[in-house]
């Protein structure tokens, strides 16, 4: 029992420094891509290696999508004519691919970390 | 009409491994058909009541809403599933081999049946919602009529039930001696995959930190969305790249049930003891 008290308490403190941390961070960099009739615009999204980005999608279709992508790990529903944000990285460089799970032969796209 | 079937089905399939799992682990408890039926009917309303409200639901909080609301839900069936496996661990044998000698218990079975019907909704809740929004986009766009639609739906929904009735099927043939020990471990491990499933939409909102994305990365072993790699998701949490604090959750889970089952153990021994009664069996 001692030991799972000592492990919870490393845990919050760990957190907490890592929150801490989190919030002291630089202005986080936004980037905008559109979905129009089941693409993705721009389809590559060049971003800045190890660094935390916001991506906003606009999804201009009247149908939802889904935003997936393995390699990123994330995956979102976009419901038509809205918009939502997804946090991603900090990445290492190199490429990472994303589908539109709901249209997956037209919505493609890739983010290019450099 | 097969492009509809296969993201029906991979959306299904997750919910039914769950269903299948909850379904093996409740056996020998009298009436658990109609609560998991309950949860299964609860699960469907609300992801069309979900499906519905996607748009005021994604506009909450920044934009981050949905995640928020997937954390949330994950939290409370990974609630559950840790109260249903620290109680399992002392009731759970005892259902099994013996269904008439629980009169006594059958509040308490009761119970965690709800708990469970809480989990098959969640579960069918939140693949449901996610397949009603697809169904709606293919239906409004035109690309199919709506009686491939239909069909490709059914098909999906079909192919998705066979794996979690095989999932079912194939725990039950597990001898009982062993039978507890597997689908309460099985159970531990789903209820730790949605405690990391939940840490990954927080993280996705920023909300929390990632520690390290990825801490691993085993996609050129076994990729998330191989067939494998898909069930491993659904059942036990497998992800080929996760963040630190994935991990960070998962292992929390675990460590929480272990500790739980292990304290309900002791204080179930010291009341047979106290009381005097004979104890049936000595584990």
């Amino acid at each position: 029992m001692a030991q799972i008290t000592r492990f919870f308490s490393f845990l919050l403190i760990a957190l907490s420094i890592s929150i801490h941390s989190l919030h002291a961070g630089e202005p986080e960099l936004a980037i905008k891509l559109v979905i129009e009739n089941h693409k993705f615009q721009p389809e590559t999204i060049p971003v800045p290696a190890n660094q935390k980005v916001k991506l906003i999608i606009e999804n201009r279709d009247a149908t939802p999508e889904e935003f997936e992508s393995h390699s990123l790990n994330r995956e979102k529903v976009i419901p038509g004519k809205s918009s939502v944000t997804i946090y991603v990285g900090p990445l290492k460089p190199g490429s990472y691919p994303f589908v539109g799970e709901f249209n997956q032969t037209t919505a493609k796209g890739v983010v290019v970390a450099k | 009409m097969f492009s509809t079937a296969l993201i029906v089905f991979r959306e299904v399939l997750e919910a039914s491994l769950i269903i299948g799992l909850v379904a093996a682990a409740t056996r020998g408890i009298p009436g658990r058909g109609r609560w998991l039926g309950g949860g299964v009917l609860f699960g469907l309303l609300g992801s069309a009541f979900v499906a519905l409200s996607m748009e005021q639901i994604a506009r909450l909080a920044d934009g981050v809403g949905q995640e928020l609301f997937n954390a949330c839900i994950l939290g409370v069936a990974v609630l559950m599933l840790v109260w249903h496996t620290i109680w399992m661990s002392t009731h759970g044998q005892k259902l099994a081999a013996d269904a008439r000698s629980i009169a006594g218990d059958i509040r308490d079975g009761r119970r965690a049946l709800s708990m469970l019907l809480v989990v098959v909704a969640v579960a069918v809740l939140r693949e449901g919602a996610e397949s009603v929004l697809f169904l709606y986009g293919v239906a409004l766009s035109g690309s199919s009529s709506i009686g491939e639609m239909a069909m490709g739906a059914l098909l999906g929904i079909a192919g998705g039930a066979a794996v979690g009735i095989t999932l079912y099927l194939g725990l039950l043939r597990i001898p009982l001696r062993l039978f507890f020990t597997v689908t309460s471990l099985l159970v531990l491990l789903l209820a730790a995959g949605m405690a990391a499933q939940a840490a990954r939409f927080l993280v996705q909102a920023d909300l929390i930190p990632a520690l390290a994305s990825p801490l691993w990365d085993v996609s050129g072993v076994l990729p998330n969305q191989s067939a494998l790699g898909t069930v491993l998701h659904g059942l036990i949490g497998y992800d080929a790249s996760p963040s630190g604090i994935q991990v960070v959750f998962y292992i929390a889970v675990i460590v929480a049930i272990t500790a739980g089952v292990k304290w309900a153990k002791r204080s179930s021994l010291a009341t047979k003891i106290a009381t005097n009664l004979p104890t049936p069996h000595t584990s």
